[in-house]
């Protein structure tokens, strides 16, 4: 049951990743990352991290698409990529590069990282997390305040329109 | 119970697509989007990783991705918008000058 739950997932979020990548339109491809993002949402809960769940939710498909949606409307597209492409045979070489790639990323997975028995679970879930973040992880985590404020900052600076 | 390399098999194919994707498209925004995807696909992996360790610090990496990701696609997107107003038009290919 649980490799049934695996399988539709990833093949939902193998397709509409694959359907970002063939829509000429901004805005399908910004629907097809939200379904992607969501279904990596479901793909966590899959594996007891229920917490991460709910924050993929609300930042991703929450805020980041909803932050695309709103660019693609400021910038009015959706006639670009259809004049031709002074890039068009070097771009078909980003094909085999890609599966170079993945073949690369497999060998090396396969020979080391997952090699060895599983160690038992721990029983994860929220406070479990909460945890680890407010202790092992305390100075990273106010770190990451202050690379919010410099990113608000940053945007506020960057998009200002000067007189 | 799944077990954890058909999860990393899975992170590995969704980052090569978004690899694929910065490398084919044109649009940055779209390229913007790609980027998003590779950087899911590594908190997939990070998940897993952590649940076959039997620890949390997975976990609490993958809060951290989410922070820096928030943060980068709106000083991303910030870019892309003023770049915009510069130039009236929007192809990473015409972008290949320093100065503004």
């Amino acid at each position: 049951m649980s490799l049934f739950t695996f399988a539709v997932l990833a093949v939902l979020a193998i397709g509409s990743a694959a359907g970002m990548l063939l829509r000429r339109n901004p805005i399908h491809g910004a629907l097809f990352l939200a379904i992607n993002l969501s279904t990596v949402a479901a793909l966590f809960l899959t594996m007891r991290a229920e917490f991460l769940a709910a924050v993929q939710i609300i930042i991703y498909a929450g805020a980041i698409a909803v932050l695309f949606v709103f660019a693609i409307m400021v910038l009015i597209p959706g006639k670009e990529e259809t004049g031709p492409d002074p890039l068009r045979r070097q771009r078909w070489l980003a094909v085999p590069v890609a599966a170079l790639f993945l073949v690369l990323v497999a060998l090396v997975l396969r020979s080391t990282v997952l090699a060895g028995p599983p160690k038992p679970h721990l029983p994860g879930g929220t406070d479990a997390v909460g945890r680890v973040l407010f202790t092992d992880y305390l100075f990273p985590f106010e770190v990451t305040s202050v690379l919010l404020l410099v990113a608000i900052v940053g945007v506020m600076a960057l998009t200002k329109r000067r007189a | 119970m799944v077990p954890e390399s058909y999860y990393v098999a899975l992170s590995a194919v969704l980052f090569t697509m978004g690899v694929l994707g910065v490398l084919i498209r044109r649009n940055p925004l779209v390229i913007f989007m790609s980027i998003e995807l590779m950087l899911n696909a590594a908190n997939v992996a990070l998940v897993a990783f952590g649940q076959r360790h039997g620890t949390t610090d997975g976990q609490a990496l993958v809060f951290f991705v989410l922070c820096v990701a928030a943060a980068e696609v709106a000083v991303g997107l910030a870019i892309i918008v003023t770049i915009f107003r510069l130039r009236r038009r929007l192809s990473v290919d015409e972008l290949s000058t320093l100065r503004g």
